[in-house]
Parts: structure tokens; sequence; C-alpha cells
């Protein structure tokens, strides 16, 4: 029975939430693009949150780029870790950063529930992201109170599982194995990747970061006007950039 | 030379009456919705005024516009640095307290009431969250003067005016204030396009027209911190910002914009003028002091009938039409050839392409005796005559002593119009002065020949000139203030896939509605 249960979890629900986050994220950048963000609701309420919306931005990325440097370079992490001294800092870190992500989700929350003004900007579905990521958050704490030292073995034990994950040759020995915070972390974690295409999570995917490139000015034309005014150019079908 | 076209405007304020009726006229096609019901693309201002939003001119608060550092061109409070990082919170995004909490009345409750002791009232509720609210604020809170020691003593435009000068405008028989109508300038170096991290924000080459792609702005908010006339609003209810499109479906049309199209004063102008394009950096970064900006953005206009300029312009594929249009626009006129119109803070760094007549106001007059009975006599019996002997006399002995004794001190006018410098001010007041001095001495004929025509070559201008700024100012037609150039959608569309779909690839098919589901 466990065995089921295990499979279904760790098998059946991380190629689930892979295939609904890609045709879910892709069909409605395509289908509904004009609610493809965070609805922001800093114009109706400024001043908190700062306390919350900064903390745990700042919080989860930093956290989310440790995870991710575990899945992608497992070794060097466990070079980095094999002094004792620098596994102790990154763990301090790490934790700190924890608390400050759940003190920035917890500021969030409170914010949004004690503002009226907020409440016709909030949908059960902000609700059910916020609670599960506060839970998610506090599983992950917990995790790192209670199985110590996470940075080395997630990138000995998970690494190899998530690994075999994505390579279709699922093996879940190592996972079953686990306790039981850590299991229900990590099915937390799937179940957020399942809920971004509906939910404002789908804002992390359309990040700004082309901003950086672009010249300050943007100037579209309907058509180039050099062109259409010189016999010699071919009949294009190329579209207009603001179509 | 990288000319391009421009629809600019030109707004008299001589002639604007304060009616709202531009505000409403926008407000009722393009701002009347969930999230957009505190925005008002066109609103009017009472000056001196607080404005709206509060002290919008105040970029210590707001952090608006471009400011220059070693010699480079920055923006105040947004960029591709500050942006990204403050991009979680925009520590400069003013909140809707700073417009106003959007309300209405529950005006059913006057009807349905069952009958009590009182009169039933119709309790304001807000826009917002639907629950009663105690009104703080709204639009035009400041109008006419309303609240003078909370609102027209806190205008930023004070600045550099002396106590006693500041003083001296606001004693109850010197009172006064003038109207400042205001919509995006569509500027040609626009602080919200620069600030938007997705690229939603884009100007149009055709026409200059600023506009936000609704399904590409993601709601960083930055443009709202980023525009120094605080002209681009968010939508609270939709999570997009939105500005004000210059009625662009009507422009392609040959229609006039709804706000001036309405303009009972008929204080609005709009028309074509030409750029270049190359200039736009330089214009701005290489000002020695802000005093100069609205100078070298005149500078850098372009005149439509010199032949180097319609050459450069064809070369760039500006239209035969639009050149035409360049060439009757009545902005050119005010703007380049007469000089009367300056834009609204160029210190900004924004090279906003709305300009503004200032207003020749008050002038002091003094009361003179005369027999009005015999005048009396000639009038028809039915005719509204006072049956006193004073005469408001507003001719004077001096030239120019007017400008100098003017109600309002000519550094609060040139705090708004030209960054500060009084003289460029003077400067457009003595010519608006001149052109009543000449008609008077026409039509009334109580001041002599002599002196009007000194009065014109005081000013430098020959009364051909005048009586065109007479003409543009007080007869113009319809067809005179509004030179609209034609859109040409015709060659955009052949540039399109099939012809034959362009009414949904074009721009006009939105299918998805402007609704948040999740």
């Amino acid at each position: 029975m466990m065995a089921v249960l295990d499979n279904f979890l760790f098998v059946g629900l991380p190629y689930a939430s892979l295939l609904i986050f890609l045709v879910g994220t892709i069909y409605r950048y395509k289908a509904t693009k004009f609610n493809y963000s965070s609805l922001s609701s800093q114009f109706l309420e400024g001043g908190n949150l700062y306390w919350g919306s900064v903390p745990f931005h700042w919080g989860i990325l930093f956290l989310f780029f440790g995870h991710l440097i575990a899945f992608v370079i497992p070794h060097s992490v466990l070079a980095f870790n094999s002094e004792p001294l620098r596994l102790l800092i990154l763990e301090i870190v790490a934790f700190i950063f924890g608390l400050i992500t759940l003190f920035g989700l917890i500021m969030l929350l409170a914010r949004r529930i004690s503002n009226p003004r907020l409440k016709p900007v909030t949908n059960w579905m902000d609700i059910t992201i916020e609670g599960l990521l506060i839970t998610e958050v506090i599983l992950g704490i917990l995790v790192a109170y209670t199985a110590r030292w996470g940075s080395s073995w997630f990138a000995a034990v998970l690494t190899p599982y998530l690994y075999s994950i994505f390579l279709l040759q699922p093996d879940i020995a190592a996972v079953s194995a686990m306790p039981l915070l850590v299991k229900l972390h990590i099915i937390g974690a799937y179940l957020i990747f399942l809920l971004i295409p509906f939910s404002r999570l789908v804002h992390l995917l359309v990040v700004p970061l082309h901003y950086i490139w672009r010249p300050y000015q943007r100037v579209l034309w309907n058509w180039s006007r050099r062109k259409v005014r010189n016999p010699a150019t071919d009949w294009t079908i190329t579209k207009p950039e603001n179509n | 030379m990288d000319v391009r076209a421009q629809v600019s405007m030109v707004f008299h304020l001589d002639k604007c009456i304060g009616c709202h009726t531009c505000s409403i006229a926008c407000k009722n096609i393009w701002t009347d919705r969930k999230g957009a019901e505190y925005m008002w693309w066109n609103n009017v201002e009472t000056k001196p005024g607080t404005g709206y939003p509060t002290k919008w001119e105040d970029q210590d608060i707001y952090k608006g516009g471009w400011q220059k550092k070693n010699g480079e061109l920055k923006l105040r409070g947004a960029g591709k640095m500050r942006g990204l990082v403050n991009i979680f919170h925009n520590p400069h995004l003013p909140v809707i307290d700073d417009y106003y909490e959007p309300f209405t009345y529950k005006y059913l409750d006057l009807i349905e009431s069952p009958a009590m002791n009182d009169q039933p009232t119709a309790r304001p509720v807000s826009l917002i969250t639907g629950k009663p609210i105690d009104i703080k604020m709204g639009p035009n809170w400041d109008d006419d003067l309303g609240g003078t020691p909370d609102y027209a003593r806190n205008d930023p435009n004070l600045q550099g005016l002396t106590a006693a000068e500041q003083e001296a405008m606001f004693q109850l028989e010197r009172m006064a204030f003038f109207y400042l109508p205001r919509i995006c300038n569509h500027c040609l170096n626009p602080a919200c396009v620069a600030s938007c991290p997705s690229g939603a924000i884009y100007k149009r080459g055709e026409d200059g027209v600023v506009l936000i792609n609704q399904d590409v702005c993601r709601a960083w908010r930055m443009c709202v911190t980023a525009c120094p006339y605080k002209k681009s609003y968010f939508n609270w209810g939709t999570g997009k910002s939105e500005k004000c499109i210059l009625c662009y479906p009507r422009l392609e049309s040959g229609q006039a914009p709804a706000c001036m199209h309405s303009c009972v004063g008929r204080i609005r102008y709009l028309g074509v003028m030409l750029y270049d394009a190359d200039k736009i950096e330089s214009t701005v970064a290489g000002s020695k002091n802000d005093q100069d900006l609205a100078q070298r953005q005149r500078d850098m206009l372009l005149d439509p009938f010199d032949p180097e300029v319609i050459q450069a312009a064809k070369e760039n594929g500006v239209a035969d039409s639009t050149l035409k249009a360049a060439q009757d626009s009545p902005v050119f006129k005010f703007v380049k050839l007469w000089g009367l119109a300056l834009p609204l803070h160029a210190e900004f760094g924004t090279l906003p392409m709305l300009f503004y007549v200032p207003p020749l106001l008050p002038v002091m007059a003094s009361l003179s005796e005369v027999d009005n009975d015999e005048h009396a006599k000639n009038m028809d019996p039915v005719a509204k005559h006072w049956n006193d002997n004073w005469l408001y006399d507003t001719s004077t002995e001096e030239l120019w002593a007017t400008i100098d004794k003017a109600r309002l001190p000519l550094k609060y006018l040139a705090n708004m119009f030209s960054c500060g410098d009084e003289s460029k001010v003077k400067d457009v007041l003595k010519k608006l002065m001149a052109v009543r001095i000449y008609r008077r001495w026409k039509t009334v004929g109580d001041i002599d020949e002599t002196k009007a025509m000194a009065v014109l070559n005081d000013v430098d201008l020959a009364p051909e000139t005048i009586e065109d700024i007479y003409y543009l100012t007080s007869l113009a037609k319809f067809d005179d203030r509004f030179v609209i150039p034609a859109a040409h959608r015709e060659q955009a569309i052949e540039m399109l896939e099939f012809t034959g779909d362009a009414k949904g690839s074009a721009g006009f098919g939105v299918t998805e509605k402007p609704r948040r589901g999740w």
C-alpha cells in the first residue's frame, strides 16, 4: 500500500505537475495574455506591503536558487561543504533566509486579510497559494532543523532522485526512505509547481530581465516608411511589431 | 537629420473658463470603468493649487522625470537598475489616497427609504470596497481656490517667491487664479516609456502618440513613478497602467480628440509638429542649466516650410499629407512662429509636446469717471445698461505696467512655464498684450495710433502677424484649430499577411475581456 502511495506521490505527481505546468503556462500565455501577471495591490496599500513583499521575494529567490544549485551542480556543493565551517555558514544563512521568507509571507497574509480595501482584488486562489507557500516554508524550516545538513544530503540523495525523474527512469528508493517531513516538503513543492499556471505565480515566468538590454526609448511604426515608399521593395508578409 | 512628425497641442489658458467639460467628455468615453474610476486622463486644475494627485509637481515627493548626473540623463525614481531592484515594492509609487478614493452615493435610499421623521440621505460609498466612507478628497478639491490655506499655499510653484510676494497672492481682495487643463503630453523623451520594464509602453512612430499595450503590461508600476506629470495611472482592478491615448481612434478617422472637440472655451489647438529625432537626447542632456530647456526644445522643432526639412522629411517617409498638415498646423504658429506657447515644466526633461499660452491675467484695472448717460441714450431701450458713471479701465499709461503689476507674480508663471526664467514669460505676455492694445486701437479707438504702433515695434511683430494671432485666438473655426493629418492605415494594412484579415489582426481584434480570473 505504501509503495502504491509513494509511486503516486513521487512518480505520478511530479510528471502530472510537470505536464500541467508546461501545457498550462503555454496555453495561458497564448490564450489569456492580458492576465499573465501578478495583480499588484501596492496602489491600494503601499506601506505594509514593504514588510511583506520585500523579505518574501528576496528570501524565496535565495531559497529557490539554493535548491536549484544543489540540483544542477551537486558535486560542487558537496565539495564546498567538505569544510565544516563552510557547511555551518551555508546552513545558518539558508536557515535565516527561510525565516525571512516566512516572516514576509505572514506579513503578506496579515495585510491581505486585515485591509478591507484589498478584498476586491483578492480571490480564493491567492489565499490558496499563500497558504501553500506558508506550509511549504514552515516544512522547509522544520526539515532544516530536524534533519540537519540538508545542503549536503539534498545533493547526495535527492538530486539523483530528481535526475531520475527528468531522465524518465524514476527511482524512488531513496526518497521513500526519507522522513515524513521531507516527503511532505517534496509533495508541497510539486503542488506549488502544479498551481503555477492557475495562479498569479505565472508572473515569475515573465520577469522583465530583457529590460536590461533594450534601449530606453521605444518607437514602433505601423510600417517601415522608407520601405513602403520604395517601389523596389518586395511585398512582405512581416507583421508589424505592435500587432 | 531624422525628421519625424508629432501630433502636438496648444492650450490657450487665457480662454479656459474651468468648466471641466473636457474632463467629463474624456471620463464618459474612456475611464468610466471599474478600477479606472479615480483616473482623470484629462483634468483641470486651479492654479495656484496643489493639483491632482496632490502636489504632483514636487519631484522630491514623487521622483518623476529625468535628471542629469555627470552629463548623462537618468530617470529620477526608476530606470534599469533602480526599477529592477525596487520591483517587489516601488518606494515612490503614489497610492490611491494621493489621488482620492473614488465614491458614489446610494441614490436609491432617497427613493426607497421608509417613512421617517428625518429626510433620507444618500450616503457616500467607496467604489473600491462598497462600504460607506467619509469623503476626504476629490479630483478637484481645491477648485477655484477652495480651501486655500491647505491647498493653494502648498503649491510647489511658489518656490523662489518671497514671503511677502506669497502673502500678497492670497490677500482677499487681490486673489487671482487661473485654470490649467492637463492631459498626457505625449513627450518626445517620455520617461514612462523608458521606465517600463516589460516594454509595454511605446511611442507611435507615425504620429508620436504614446500608448500602453495592455497585453504586455505586467503591473511593474514604474511608469506611474516615472511620469513627472503623473499622467500614467494604475488600474487597480486589472493590474494595468492606463493613460491618455489622445483619442487615437478618433484621430485616425480625422476627428479631434473628445476633450478638444468638446472644449467650451475653444482653448485647444491640435496639429502636427516636425522635429529632429537625432537631437532628442542632446537637447535635454546638453542644456547647461534647466532654464534654457524651453528654448532648446523650441529650437529642435523644425520649420515645415524649409526646403531642406521637407527634403529630409520625404526621404524619411513622412507622407505629403502630413507635411501639408504640419504647414497648416496652429501649433507650429503658436509655438515656433510666434513664440507664444511654452511647455509646462520643461525642467522635467521629457520634452512635453503639449504647449500652453500663459494667461495674461489678471490685469490691475483702475476705475475712471465717465459719462455713461450720454452713451446710454444711443442704446436700445431693452439693452442692459448700468446707471453708474464708472469705467473699469484696463488701458494703461505706461506700455507694460500691467504686466509688472500683475496680481500673480511673474515668478510664479515662470516657475511653471519657463523653468523659472521670468524674462521668457514676460516676453510672451508682452506679445499677448500687444495684440490687445493693437485691437483696442482698431475697434474701441481710445488708444491712439502712435501708441499702438510703438507697442508693435517694441515686441517686434508686424500688424499682419498681430491680425493672424488675433484670428487664431478669437475667431478660429474648427478646421483652423484642429489640423489632423491622415492616418494612412491603408499603407499599414498593406503590410499585413492577408489584407482580408486586417480587421482581426490590425489592432482591432481584441477578443479577450479585460478581466482577471485568478
